[in-house]
Parts: structure tokens; sequence; C-alpha cells
């Protein structure tokens, strides 16, 4: 059953990993805007081929 | 003006903003607009490429019809200016960051980050579309900000600059600290809760006690966080609160907070049980949830303007024949400032030099213009219309007239704290569970067992909390100012909605807030003018530049206009002269001496033919729709009343919308404004001031709830509590009866959580909550809570037309 100790250490820092992935992104301003990045991504590139 | 109805031509929109073209002259190709300040942007577009800015919304730009002046950005090559705006700045790159009010959809966005198609010096831009803000990084030596500044002007996006950037110079930073703390809570909540689980599903005891002791140590270290950072805005709060002698709702679920740490820690260390720490990060990581939606306000709505937010940053002083651009502090008395058309005049002053009209409807509410002679004082807050001006400064900016309302006492206190109700149930609650807490561990004390009675006081503390009064209040009223907000109805801080919900009277502002601002009404009454006269009269009316004629000529709409003989204008009176032997005058009562009909009221402009009086052209504000339906309305359930800095020409109008028995005051100063509300604040009523311009800043401050009419989104409002857009405004009686209703879901979803807490009340006091029953009451409280209150304000909203 000690394996448990080892697998719950395992499936902390895999959680604890996506927390500083969250911290990171909040730190990085991502969700400072929430509304421009939705419409960015509509804008279409002029200088790359549209024969997608 | 409401009188260019050419019917006869076809409709055309202008291709840049939508307006409505008058003439169809102004053209490229089969693209029309409606000015030639909307021509140049789409040219400047065009040449750069930048059309898809048409394509990717219908008619994307703001009306360009005032012209800048080519001098007006003159004060940015001013190092001390430049460095004040600027964010950073190193050898090649400088950054900045600019307010564009105009800001308001996808091709904005688009446009504003491929600025470097227009100016190659422009490194990079990036909107944040939320805070209307565009960021730019420019190499300052293939540009200056001030040719930065103009090409933004150009394409139609000026930006705002404003005394205030100058004066705070550090923005202020983004607080993300919220999300850090739901972050760490959330994660530290999931955790500590699948340790536990293993715990309660544990019924055979298979689990070995090495591993068990493990778990509980584990979450104990994971909770510390969630204590120490993620809830310690509630221990700050309600510490704030004890400092200030009183109560709030943060100080019992700081209290149970802790409690239910130490019995916990108490409970793992004698191995009793796992302890309560599921429930206590679940029930930090629901609060600040609440928290944070009730924070949701509107980040691009400035609701803390002064008159500094309304001021230009700098001034052009003449010295010795030669202009130079001033900073606004730095200008002293007896300088001389020259003002140009449109411009704002920040300073009282002498008029020395131009013909001045001066429009003060900012201040006053006076909503025509005072034409003003050579040597007679300008108030502070009067915006040019017409010619340049040169002007002796009397009184600084800080000592001028209109900036000396900003030293009443009301500006410099808080409207802040005030005990809400619910911190007052909150107060009254936890008096409640401190006594039934004591009272079960004295009965347990009074049978010998002193164990139960630790557990049944500290148990009932838990189970106490108020954590769900909390989360009504928080869910709702988060809920409220959203949907407010997709009515156009923009408010301060939710706690406005509290205060919203017991108004008992409400004073309005005439000009500009049942009135609209740019438009006016031309009537004419007498006798029927024959197409002769009126052609006669408009030759004379064409050679007055007073707003009142301007309004008659077009309403005349006339064309080809003759010859007028010994033209005479008396300054701010009426004009007279020959025209085709008629010896023509036209004016206010006074200079042509009577009217037509006495009883009307409303500006006049008589008009007499060789002496005789034969007409009055009345001018009258135009009421916005539906104010009629709205005050009737409104005085069914509340005390109406009106205020306004104008003269009372509108009195026979107003008394037709509020009755006779409403009070109405006319000629008021902004001071007097501000006392008003005073005084019937002393008789124990609950204002609320619906205002719109500078005039009511007093009173809008000094009102329990202050509401600014806004005609459209990037106009500039002073401090309020609240922004209301001008076609939302017949809705207000609606806003008041959510805001109520508001009140009533919260009241019935607290009824709710107290059946919760009576039922882990009654395992409490027996002293046997264990730690399952508090984790399944918990979470369960919370979402019912959570269901409820958003259901209700939803289906509330759809019943009195808010959705």
């Amino acid at each position: 059953m000690a394996v448990i100790i080892l697998l719950l250490c395992i499936s902390i820092c895999i959680a604890g990993g996506f927390l500083v992935a969250f911290f990171w992104s909040v730190n990085d301003g991502q969700f400072d805007d929430t509304e421009s990045p939705s419409q960015r991504i509509l804008f279409e590139d002029k200088n790359k081929n549209n024969n997608l | 003006m409401a009188n260019k109805q050419n019917i006869s031509k076809p409709v055309v929109n202008c291709y840049h903003c939508g307006d409505l073209c008058t003439t169809q002259n102004v053209s490229v190709g089969e693209k029309y607009f409606c000015c030639h300040g909307c021509k140049s942007v789409y040219e400047l577009l065009n040449e750069n490429e930048l059309c898809d800015y048409y394509a990717l919304n219908k008619f994307p730009g703001q009306v360009q019809k005032r012209e800048s002046r080519k001098d007006k950005y003159d004060f940015l090559e001013n190092v001390e200016i430049q460095h004040k705006l600027i964010d950073f700045q190193s050898d090649g790159q400088t950054h900045i960051t600019f307010y564009l009010p105009q800001i308001h959809c996808s091709s904005c966005l688009w446009l504003l980050e491929n600025l470097y198609k227009i100016m190659p010096g422009i490194i990079s831009s990036r909107v944040n579309f939320t805070k209307k803000e565009v960021f730019i990084a420019f190499n300052s030596k293939d540009i200056s900000l001030r040719q930065l500044v103009e090409t933004l002007a150009n394409i139609g996006y000026e930006p705002y600059l404003s005394l205030n950037d100058l004066s705070s110079n550090a923005r202020p930073k983004t607080d993300r600290s919220r999300w850090y703390k739901i972050g760490l809570a959330g994660f530290c909540f999931g955790n500590i809760m699948m340790m536990s689980l293993a715990e309660y599903l544990d019924f055979s005891k298979l689990i070995e006690p090495k591993i068990s002791i493990f778990f509980k140590v584990f979450s104990l270290l994971l909770s510390i966080p969630v204590l120490f950072y993620a809830a310690s805005e509630f221990f700050v709060s309600a510490w704030n609160g004890l400092k200030n002698k009183y109560i709030n709702i943060d100080l019992p679920v700081s209290i149970a907070l802790v409690i239910t740490f130490l019995r916990s820690i108490y409970e793992i260390s004698n191995g009793i049980s796992n302890g309560y720490l599921d429930s206590l990060s679940g029930i930090v990581f629901f609060m600040l949830i609440g928290r944070w939606l009730q924070s949701r306000t509107y980040q691009t709505i400035a609701f803390d303007r002064d008159y500094k937010s309304f001021f230009p940053i700098a001034l052009n002083v003449i010295k010795d024949n030669i202009i130079i651009p001033v900073e606004i502090s730095d200008i002293k008395e007896g300088d001389i400032i020259q003002i140009h058309s449109n411009e704002i005049i920040p300073v009282d002053a002498i008029l020395s030099k131009g013909k001045a009209k001066i429009d003060y409807s900012f201040v006053s509410g006076e909503s025509l213009p005072i034409a003003l002679n050579v040597g007679e004082l300008v108030y502070a807050g009067g915006r040019q219309i017409g010619g340049i001006l040169e002007l002796l400064v009397v009184k600084e900016v800080s000592q001028s007239y209109l900036t000396n309302l900003w030293n009443n006492p009301v500006f410099s206190k808080d409207k802040g704290i005030k005990e809400s109700n619910f911190d007052i149930i909150g107060k009254y609650f936890t008096y409640f569970v401190l006594f039934v807490g004591f009272l079960a561990g004295f009965y347990w004390y009074l049978n010998g067992k002193e164990q139960l009675m630790w557990n049944a006081i500290t148990s009932v503390l838990i189970v106490a909390c108020p954590c769900a009064l909390l989360l009504s209040t928080n869910f709702t009223y988060g809920n409220i100012v959203r949907i407010f907000g997709l009515n156009k109805f923009y408010l301060k801080s939710p706690e406005i909605i509290e205060s919203l919900s017991k108004i008992k009277h409400i004073v309005f502002d005439k000009t500009g807030t049942l009135t609209q601002n740019s438009d006016s009404d031309v009537r004419y009454i007498g006798t029927v003018l024959s197409a002769e006269r009126r052609h006669q009269l408009a030759s004379l009316l064409q050679h007055s530049a007073h707003p009142a004629s301007k309004m008659v000529l077009s309403y005349l709409n006339e064309k080809g206009l003759s010859f007028v003989n010994h033209f005479k204008e008396i300054e701010g009176n009426g004009i007279e002269g020959w025209i085709d032997e008629c010896h023509i005058k036209l004016g206010s009562p006074s200079f042509v001496g009577g009217s037509f009909d006495v009883n009307k009221s409303g500006t006049k402009v008589v008009v007499s033919i060789d002496g005789k009086i034969i007409g009055d052209f009345v001018i009258s504000n135009k009421y916005r729709n539906g104010m009629d339906k709205l005050i009737q309305r409104l005085k069914q359930q509340f005390s109406v009343s009106l205020i306004s800095g104008d003269n009372a020409n509108e009195l026979i109008n107003i008394e037709k919308l509020f009755g006779k028995e409403s009070a109405v005051y006319f000629n008021q100063s902004p001071e007097e404004k501000l006392q008003y509300i005073q005084k019937l604040q002393m008789n124990n009523e609950i204002v609320m001031m619906v205002g719109d311009g500078l005039n009511d800043a007093g009173a809008l401050k000094q009102s329990d709830i202050g509401i600014v009419v806004s005609d459209t989104n990037n106009n500039f409002t002073p401090a309020s509590d609240g922004v209301i857009d001008a076609t939302k405004l017949n809705n207000l009686v609606d806003f008041i009866r959510f805001a109520t209703i508001g009140r009533k879901i919260i009241i019935f979803s607290f009824l709710i959580s107290v059946v919760y807490n009576l039922i882990g009340l009654k395992y409490a006091m027996q002293g046997v909550l264990s730690p399952m029953i508090a984790a399944i009451l918990m979470p369960l409280s919370s979402i019912t809570i959570i269901f409820i209150t958003y259901g209700m304000s939803e289906f509330f909203a759809k019943k009195c037309k808010l959705k």
C-alpha cells in the first residue's frame, strides 16, 4: 500500500505543475483583457496565402 | 440641429461613420461621406491599404466634423510633459499607453494594431479592449510623440490626454492577487478533498495508519497557504472593521475559519479524525469566487473624474509675442493665454482680444452660449465657440470659480464605509451564534462532560459561519451588476444596488439630463410668413453668428440670400437691417421691445417689421423621448424634484412634466445644488441625483447615489456612482425595481442557508459534528445558494423587462 504515497506525491506534483502554469499565465496578463484576443483571432493576415 | 429635413433626397449614410449625409458632394467614387474629416480618414486608410477596417464592421468610424488646428499638440514637444506621459524610454524604443475612448469594435482593434503600416516608426501596438487602451512601442528617432498623437488623431482616434495622467505618474498596476488566491484555494481544496474522501469512504478501516497519518499531515500542509494567503482578505477586512468600531460580516467568517483550523489541528494531532480542512478550503474557494464576481465592474468607465480630467494638459501662453505651450499647473496670474475654438477655458480670466461666445452648459447648465465683450470676465469651465481668444489670467486653475467647488468638504470625504443591511444582519447573527455556542457548552459543562463542551462550542462556531449570506449577496449583486451592464447602466460598485433599493427622493438636472444637449426645437408663432418674408429674414440672419440666429436660420432653410443694408448687430441682443425697403429687427424681447405671445416660455427671437411685431421664433429644449412617462412612473413611488442651472424659461414645460406639486428650482449654482441635496438628506431622505455635467458634480457627490446620464459611451462624465446611457434613462424605474427585488432574493436565499445552518447546528450542539457531515453540508449549501441567486435574478430580470 505504501506505493500510494508515491502516487500521491506524483499526482500532487502534476497538479502543482498546472497551478504554476496558471500563476504564470495570470502573471503574464492573460486574464487582464479577455476581450481583444477573442477578436484578434478572427483577423486574416493578408501577407499569407489564403488558399488553405 | 433637428431641422435638416431634406427629405426629397435619397438617404445616404456616411461610409466612414454612418451618419446621414446632408449633401452628396463629399465622395470618393461610389462612397459618400458626411464631412471632409471622414473622407480624409478614408483616404488615409485607403492609401495604406487598410480598408479592411470598413469590411470588418459597418460604419466603424466616428464622425470627424470637428476640425482640429495644426498647433494643437505643440505641447507634446515639451520634454517635461513628454516624460510624464511616457511609460518607458530607452535609446531607440519608447513605450506609451493611450486611453482612446473611441475604441468600440473589432475594426478599431484591427486598425490600431496595424498602425505600423501607416507610420513606419511604430514598432508595435497592442489594444486592451476592456480598458480602451492602446499600448504603443515606437522608435523615437523616426517619429516624435507629437507625430504619433497627430497620426492617431488623423485616423479618428484622438488620444485622451488629461491632467490626471500627469499627476499620477505611476500607472496603477492591475491587481491580479485575486486570481492567484482563487487558483491556490481551488488547488488546495481539490487535493485536500481527494485525500479526505479516502477517509470518509474507508468504512472497514482498510487504510494503514501510516498512510492515514501521511494524508492528514499533507492536508494540513496544503491548508496553511489557504488560511494565511487566500483567506487573508477576510481577516484584513474584519480587522479594519474592528478598528473602525463596527462588526462586519467578515468577522464571524474569520472567527469560523480560525476555529475550524485550530480544531482540525487538534483532531489530527490526537488522531480523532482528519479535521475539517476540506470544508475550510472549500468555503474559502467559493467565497473568493463570489467576491471576484462581485468586483467585476466596469474598467472602461472612470467613475472618479474631477475637473482635472476635463481640462487640457497645456495652454498656449503669449510672452513677448511668442507663443509657447505651458503646462496648465504652471500658468500664473497675469499670463496671457490663447484659446481656440471648442477649447475649454481652465482659468478665470479677462477677455482681452477676440469675439467670445462662451458655452457654459458644462458649468451652469445654461443651454445657449453667452456673448462677451473685451474686458469682461470669463469663468473657468466655459467652452469657446467661434474664433481665437486672448485672455488675461485672473485666477489660476486651482483657485478658479469652478474648481472652488472641489474645495467643498464633500469631495474630501469618502462615501465609502457605510454599514450595509447585511452587515447588520451579520452582526446579530454573530451574537446569536456566540450565544447558542456557549449555551450548548454550558449545558455539557453542567453534565460534567468537558470534552463534549469544547466540541460543541467549536462546532457551533464552525457551522454558523455566515458564508452562505456572504455568497448570496456576492452572487446576487454580481449578477445584477452584470444585467444592468447589459442594459447600459453601469454601476461603480455592487454596494450601490443596496442603496438603490432604498431610494426615497429623486432629483433631476434639466439641461443634458432631461433634455438633449445637442438638439433644440424651433417653432414659429405669429402671422404666417410669406416665402418672400422668410427669404428676407434668412438674409438678415446669415450675418449673425449667434447660436440662436443659426438655429432660426437652419429652421427657415432658405437658399440664395439677398443683400442687406445698414446691418447692425448688438452682441447678445439682436440684429437689424434694411432689406427691400423694409426695416427688419430680430432679437430678444428686450431688444425688439415686446414679443408676440408673452405667455409662451422658451428662448425667443422676436420678429419686428417696420416697428411692428409680427411673430416669435421660440427655441426650446428638446426633451428626451419618454421622459413624461418616466416622471409619471417615478412620481407614484418617490418624491421627484428638479434643480437646474438654467433660467426659468422652460417653467411651463417643466410643470407639465413634473406637475405643480413637485419642487422645481431654476438658476441654481453648483453649490446651491449641493446644498439642496444636503437639505433633503437632513430630512432623512435617501436621495438619488440624476445629472450630467460638472455643475452637478457637487450634488452627485453629496447625494446617496449620483447617476450620470451619458449620450455616448465615451462622453466625459463627472465623478458618480453610476453611468446610465441616455437611451436607457426611460428604464430607471425598472432598474430601481430590480434592485429592490435583488434585496429580496438575498433574504430568501439567506433563509434557505439558515435551514442548512440549523441542520448543522443540531449536530454541532450535540457535539457530534463529524468532518463528513460538514463536508456534505458545506458544498451543498454553497451550490444551492449559487443556483437560487442566479436563477432568481435571471427570472426577475426578464420580468422587469431587463433581458
